[in-house]
Parts: structure tokens; C-alpha cells; sequence
């Protein structure tokens, strides 16, 4: 069992899902309310990781946060250490990757809110935020939270960018989906089974949770 | 059902906490340095490295992977210390680059082998005689070697094929693996009737009762000259573990894998 690989997926999930959860509430309910032109688009490129092929995902992360790219550079200079194959830089393309599973359970549980329950609202005097705070966050957590929980379990599976981005090294970038596929190759059979089950038993708690959240969400609605 | 969900809350957030705490927890001591080494190596450097441990008490992490991604993982600044190539191109170009400390040095000479399944109708043979009947009858569904783009022993293999003249019929049953242990997986587990792999992966007793095996002659393909370097970033225990590889220990693990040494002066 390698321990270091587990602690590193649990972290990467962890973290992907504090940095998401914001932008996922503010764009969600963004992509919910705002009537512009363009909407289709921006809901488009929010989508768009969730078909493209993780190697695409993981090329062009490669390229953009590249030593030679604007991105690399400045992270250079700012940190003295390169970009690519470090915890940082896998970060960040899990979240980029988690983009559509955090938002769109969002904007769809704020969609389920209705315009005209926040028209009563703004006519009894209430403010866009008071508004969000008392009426539309107690309806919309269930989504939030299914967007959260989504997240974490797909970060748990993630393997391409990983790789890609990251390049497998131990307690850096080496998460517990690399050291399974590693432990294959050496004919670690044994090894790569009970990692592979520790992974399949945590991404079915988090994944029927979510299934439980939904349930309760539709009460609401 | 309240009870639950505020359970489930609570399962969260000690999960977020549990995460952080592994982030604090894995960059707290000084990591040991991290060798890329070619996927050839596997069972050998493995070995060294235990005993590396053993005799010195310094900890390094290994990496096995195909020289060509390392390669170019080294080009974007990978985190490595040393890089042990199965091919000698690829580090000299890194030494021409200026990431390494100089231009390293020879520590083995690979061996490609042929490999089939026990239950495989390719019956193994120096000559490649078994393989060139096999593929008459029609018997050779798929056949696994490294990927030749970036894989020392995928080109050495494409190599002694050609010479061979067992290349173009073999071409649409090939299966490529990322690196040479893939290609070795991919032969024995992977439903293919046999394939060309390092023959110092299959120096594990493990394997002899699940395959057989042959040497391909070294005449059908150019030498697989293997060099190691140190990167500009290597620690004093990387230091170390690149002299380790030249002394008596470390060489007569090589030579028990079925690597050629070259003699100490190059």
C-alpha cells in the first residue's frame, strides 16, 4: 500500500475542491441568473473538459505552464522553482479539469430556485445578498455540495493530466491512480490491488453520497 | 435522516481536514533524491538501491519510465538528481544542453530478449527461426515491444526485426508499450502471443515459470550503450549513489541481470 500516494490523492482532492467551491458558486449562479449574449459559450468552455480527452487537457496545460511559457516564466521568477511536475501545477489542473462537475451541479440547483421566489425577495426589501445568504444558499447546498463531493471523487480518478502535468514523481505528483498503473508495470500485482480497492471503497462512499444529496434536494425542490 | 446528513457534513469536513493535514505532513522531512532511471532497470537498480541503503543508510526514490519521456521531462526542469538512459543520446544532448553536471558515464550495456507466453504458439529461439514460422502460420495475433518514438528498447527491437526481415509482417500485430516493462506486461498478461523486451526484466525467477525467453544475438541491432548522469540539482546522497553503481556490488547486480558492464574507464 503506498501511504504517500493515498495521503497526496486525499490532498489533491481536498484541495481542489477549497479552491473550486467558490468559483463554482459564483459561476454557477452566474451561468443561472445573468441573461447575456454569449452565455452558450462561456457554458460551453465550462463543459468542454468533461469531453475532451485528458491528454488535450494535458498537452496544452503542458505547453502553458511550460518553462518557456509566459506562465512558467513568471512562476520562475516569482518562486525561483519551475511550474510543471510539481504539487502546484497538478493542482491546478484538477481544478481546471473538476470545472464542469463543481458548476454545473450549481447553476443547476440555483436554476431550481426560481426568478420568481427572488423577485418576492427583492420586493420585500431583501439585498441580492441577504437574498443569497437566507434564501437561496439554504435551497441551493444540496447542488453545492454534490458539485464538492463530484469533484472530490473525480480528482481521485484522474489520470492522464496527472501524468501529463505532474510526470509521477513520489510525494509530489505521484497519486494513488500513478502508483496503481506503476505497480502494474513492475508485476506488482498484490500491490496494485489493494490500492485499487482503498480507491474504488472511497470513490463509492463520496459518489453514493452524492446520490443521497440529490435525493434530498428534490424534497426541497 | 438529519442525524445522516449532518453526519455526512461532518464526514467532509474531516476529510478536507485529514487532506490539508497529509499536505503539511507530506513536505515536512528532506525527501531523498529522485532518480529517473529506463524501464530495463526495473529489477536491477532496485536491488542496488536496497543495498545502496543498506551499506550507507541514505534513502533514493526511483522512477522507471521510457529514457525518451524522461528525456523530455528533464528538458521542461523534472525534479530529477540522475538520470540512468538506456540510451546514450539522450544524455549527452542533455549534457550539450548544460543540465547535467558533465557528460556522465557508460554503466551497462542492454540486451534485448525474446519473450512468449507459456501457452503461446511462438515457440522462443536465438535465430528468431520460431518467430519467422509463427507468423508464416499465421499464429501471431499481437506482438508486444516498446514504443520505437521514445523507447531505447522499442528501437533496438524495430532494429533487430528489420535486420531479421521479420518487420513488415510483424508491423500490423505490433502493441506498443509507453516502456519496455509495459511491453513485457503487455507479452505475458496482455493477451499477445509474445513480443522483444529488455533482457534484464526477465531475470526474475517469478517470470521464468509463466514464459520463455532467448537472447537475441547483439549483431541484429546497435548497441543498447547505457549512460547515467548527474543533474545540476544532485544532493550529496545522489552524489554517492552515482559512485555506488561503479563499485563491485552494484556490478555484480548489473552483470547478475544480464547487463554487459563496460570496463571501468570510459
Amino acid at each position: 500500500m503506498d501511504w504517500q500516494a493515498l495521503n497526496l490523492s486525499l490532498a489533491l482532492g481536498g484541495m481542489t475542491v477549497l479552491i473550486l467551491m467558490p468559483i463554482a458558486l459564483l459561476l454557477g449562479r452566474w451561468l443561472a441568473f445573468a441573461r447575456f449574449r454569449g452565455r452558450a459559450v462561456i457554458e460551453a468552455l465550462v463543459t468542454l473538459p468533461l469531453v475532451l480527452p485528458p491528454t488535450v487537457i494535458g498537452f496544452y496545460l503542458l505547453s502553458g505552464m511550460g518553462p518557456s511559457s509566459p506562465i512558467g516564466r513568471a512562476w520562475q521568477a516569482l518562486f525561483g522553482d519551475g511550474l510543471v511536475f510539481t504539487f502546484e501545477a497538478v493542482l491546478i489542473a484538477s481544478v481546471i479539469v473538476n470545472l464542469p462537475f463543481a458548476v454545473q451541479p450549481a447553476q443547476r440547483a440555483f436554476e431550481a430556485i426560481g426568478q420568481d421566489l427572488r423577485d418576492a425577495a427583492a420586493t420585500c426589501g431583501h439585498s441580492s445578498w441577504r437574498c443569497l445568504w437566507r434564501i437561496e444558499l439554504p435551497l441551493a447546498w444540496p447542488g453545492l455540495l454534490t458539485g464538492a463531493v463530484l469533484s472530490f471523487a473525480h480528482t481521485l480518478g484522474e489520470f492522464g493530466v496527472v501524468l501529463m502535468v505532474g510526470g509521477s514523481i513520489p510525494g509530489e505528483t505521484r497519486t494513488l491512480a500513478l502508483s496503481i498503473y506503476d505497480r502494474v508495470q513492475g508485476f506488482d500485482m498484490q500491490g496494485a490491488n489493494s490500492m485499487a480497492l482503498v480507491l474504488m471503497a472511497i470513490s463509492l462512499a463520496t459518489v453514493s453520497m452524492t446520490f443521497v444529496l440529490s435525493h434530498r434536494g428534490r424534497r426541497h425542490g | 435522516m438529519r442525524v445522516l446528513i449532518g453526519r455526512m457534513w461532518m464526514m467532509v469536513l474531516a476529510g478536507v481536514a485529514l487532506s490539508c493535514a497529509a499536505l503539511t505532513a507530506c513536505d515536512r522531512p528532506a525527501p531523498p533524491p529522485r532518480i529517473a532511471a529506463a524501464a530495463d532497470l526495473r529489477l536491477a537498480l532496485t536491488e542496488i538501491a536496497a543495498a545502496f541503503e543498506r551499506d550507507t543508510g541514505r534513502k533514493v526514490d526511483l522512477l522507471f519510465g521510457s529514457s525518451g519521456n524522461f528525456y523530455r521531462q528533464l528538458q521542461q526542469g523534472a525534479p530529477f538528481a540522475m538520470f540512468l538512459s538506456a540510451d546514450e543520446e539522450y544524455v549527452l544532448d542533455l549534457a550539450k544542453a548544460g543540465r547535467t553536471t558533465d557528460q556522465g558515464r557508460l554503466y551497462a550495456v542492454g540486451r534485448l530478449a525474446l519473450v512468449a507466453p507459456k501457452a503461446s504458439p511462438l515457440k522462443v529461439d536465438e535465430g528468431l527461426e520460431g518467430l519467422r514460422k509463427a507468423l508464416a502460420r499465421g499464429d501471431i495475433r499481437r506482438f508486444a515491444i516498446a514504443n520505437p518514438d521514445h523507447a531505447p528498447y522499442g528501437r533496438r527491437a524495430r532494429e533487430a526485426l528489420e535486420q531479421a526481415g521479420l518487420w513488415q509482417p510483424l508491423e500490423p500485430h505490433l502493441v506498443l508499450g509507453e516502456n519496455v516493462s509495459q511491453a513485457l506486461q503487455f507479452a505475458i498478461d496482455g493477451g499477445a502471443q509474445g513480443g522483444i523486451i529488455a533482457w534484464s526484466l526477465v531475470q526474475d525467477p517469478a517470470l521464468g515459470a509463466r514464459a520463455d525467453f532467448a537472447l537475441i544475438p547483439a549483431e541484429l541491432h546497435a548497441p543498447l550503450r547505457q549512460r547515467m548522469v548527474l543533474m545540476r540539482s544532485a544532493d550529496e546522497t545522489a552524489r554517492r549513489f552515482y559512485a555506488y553503481i561503479d563499485q563491485p556490488p552494484a556490478r555484480a547486480i548489473l552483470d547478475r541481470h544480464g547487463f554487459a558492464l563496460p570496463s571501468a574507464a570510459n
